[in-house]
């Protein structure tokens, strides 16, 4: 089963964005050993608020406004994919990342196909072309 | 390094499953590097078990401590001392053994741990070559890979393997005394024997791989557990052992295999095959993760790298071969665009290096889809007397599929009755029979699908 896992790095400034030596060096060493155990997918880092955005919706009406956004500890930093086989394992992989001060670390079971009903899974088949491949040259 | 943890560990209590989840992490390595030192793998297991068992009595009261890794391996190393002294017969060598473990754990692992990097590496992959000793019979090299370094237990594996549970323990049991009696060392294989011997680990992984693919889904949940167990050791080979092109082009073989998997199956749990998938449910990131370790395994290939010997450096493997054929079939975005020349040109290649009439079927159909039913026809002929063929269903279903697109309903009815009687699959019986009826019923030439 796949997890997805958030990091919230709980800035109080998004000014402090950017990590210290100190701390990618720690990071990078944690994303080898879960590329070293097998689980890693996936990864990325983000960019603060302030390269982004959020369309909302209150009352049906659509509303876009442009970062940064003031609640700066509801926002995501970065997040892993990860295939591992039990919640628990996911827990423990997110517990060993280097973290500290208000960070707060997330995991979520992915979806996959066989994890909806007959019926969704056929409304999520409209497109039966998939995109474009990226990687391949 | 891990940061601590919350110091009281009080925050989440410890259960049984989360010693579980530290246990899948840590076993391998831990399994590996007790090897190492007792050189006896048996006893290197029940040694980890242990530490497990203390683990289990302690952690739900004191929390999981910061580096469980690092615990487990000093748990087991007191009581490897322990056992080494107590036991009767007080040869030599454990007397050795013990002292030097009572050395290590005296010096302060920290400083050590840079260091161990590159050794923990080392035990795995050492570990993976034993368990996978051609000494061993293929079961017993499968059961002992999913044990020592899946973590996996008795049951489960019974369980992915439909095997009762003694039959696995048995095999388990039987293995690491072989692997004893034997005297394998424990070590990453040199020179000329690396080639045969890594192949022999990949052979292994490849087997799990294609016993949870090739069920159908749903059955179980722990089939297709057995292919991401398979894509866990596949992607943990590809850190351990870089620069084999083959480690990557196994993985990449699995990766695209299992970016279909949501698609192999409909809804009823029927079988869809690859021309008639919805290929918008392909697993995109793990098609991505497929090709981008099919290039890294034929750049490592062209540049000669791991070539020592067999084959020659420059050419391809056969699991990058494959793992190529399955990249055509992932590039098409409909069927109608997979590159049939290429592919027909890849089992050229695969067929020269392998020399396997049902790689040469193949063959046929992909020539048969790029130049027409008469080419393909020409080479299924060649090779139809092969006697590993004899009683192949997939030959008379191909050749069936070749004479129907040529206009020959009458030998294509005969061809699909003849594959419907060898096939031991109930649907695709239907499938052959609804095909032979079809082939009576109508004289035109027509018809483009493929039997893949």
């Amino acid at each position: 089963m796949r997890f997805m896992m958030f990091i919230y790095p709980g800035l109080k400034e998004e000014a402090d964005w950017m990590p210290s030596a100190e701390a990618v060096a720690a990071m990078s060493k944690y994303n080898e050993e879960l590329t070293k155990a097998g689980v890693l997918l996936s990864l990325d880092g983000l960019h603060p608020t302030s390269e982004g955005a959020r369309i909302s919706y209150e009352g049906g009406t659509q509303r876009i406004t442009d970062g940064p956004f003031a609640e700066t500890k509801e926002v995501i930093g970065g997040y892993w994919m990860i295939q591992v086989r039990s919640k628990e394992e996911a827990i423990e992989w997110a517990s060993r990342c280097p973290a500290g001060g208000d960070v707060v670390l997330e995991v979520r079971r992915v979806f996959e196909m066989s994890d909806f009903s007959p019926e969704l899974q056929a409304a999520g088949g409209l497109s039966e072309v998939p995109p474009e491949q990226t990687v391949a040259q | 390094m891990s940061q601590p943890r919350s110091p009281s560990g009080a925050e989440r209590p410890v259960t049984h499953r989360t010693i579980e989840a530290v246990w899948r992490i840590e076993s391998a390595r831990l399994i590996g590097g007790l090897t190492r030192i007792v050189r006896d793998v048996g006893l290197a297991e029940d040694l980890a078990q242990d530490a497990l068992v203390v683990a289990l009595e302690r952690w739900p009261g004191s929390g999981v401590p910061d580096n469980p890794g690092a615990w487990l391996m000093a748990t087991a190393k007191y009581l490897a001392i322990d056992s080494l002294r107590r036991s009767r017969r007080l040869e030599h060598k454990h007397e050795q053994i013990a002292r030097e473990i009572g050395i290590q754990l005296a010096m302060d692992a920290s400083d050590l741990e840079a260091a161990l990097d590159d050794q923990i590496g080392d035990d795995v992959l050492s570990l993976m070559f034993m368990c996978c000793h051609p000494v061993l019979s293929t079961d017993a090299r499968i059961a002992l890979t999913l044990r020592l370094l899946g973590g996996l237990t008795t049951s489960e594996i019974a369980r992915g393997f439909l095997v009762p549970e003694p039959t696995v323990a048995q095999r388990i049991v039987r293995a690491k005394r072989t692997l004893s009696a034997a005297g394998v060392p424990f070590e990453v294989p040199q020179g000329d024997e690396l080639k045969s011997r890594l192949s022999s680990v990949l052979e292994v992984v490849y087997l799990v791989f294609n016993e949870g693919y090739t069920a159908t889904a749903g059955e179980d949940w722990m089939r297709p557990a057995l292919c991401e167990e398979a894509l866990r050791l596949g992607r943990i080979l590809t850190s351990l052992a870089p620069s084999e092109p083959e480690v990557h082009g196994l993985l990449a073989l699995m990766e695209l295999q299992a970016s279909r998997a949501a698609a192999r199956v409909d809804s009823t749990g029927d079988p869809v095959l690859l021309p008639q998938q919805d290929r918008g449910r392909w697993d995109q990131l793990q098609l991505r993760r497929g090709l981008a370790a099919l290039e890294l395994a034929e750049q490592l290939a062209a540049s000669g790298s791991g070539g020592d010997g067999g084959g020659g450096g420059g050419a391809a493997g056969p699991y990058a071969l494959q793992a190529a054929i399955a990249a055509c079939h992932a590039r098409a975005r409909t069927a109608a665009e997979t590159d049939w020349h290429r592919i027909a040109t890849l089992y050229g290649a695969l067929a020269q290096l392998l020399g396997s009439p049902v790689v040469e079927l193949n063959r046929a159909v992909a020539l048969g889809m790029a130049f027409g039913p008469a080419a393909g026809l020409e080479l299924v002929d060649a090779v139809a007397s092969e006697p590993s063929l004899a009683s192949y269903h997939l030959l008379p279903s191909v050749r069936g599929d070749l004479l129907e697109r040529l206009g020959r309903s009458a030998e294509a009815r005969l061809e699909f009755e003849r594959a419907a009687s060898l096939t031991q699959n109930s649907r695709e019986r239907e499938v052959l029979l609804r095909r032979a009826a079809a082939a009576a019923a109508e004289p035109s030439p027509d018809c483009g699908d493929s039997a893949l």
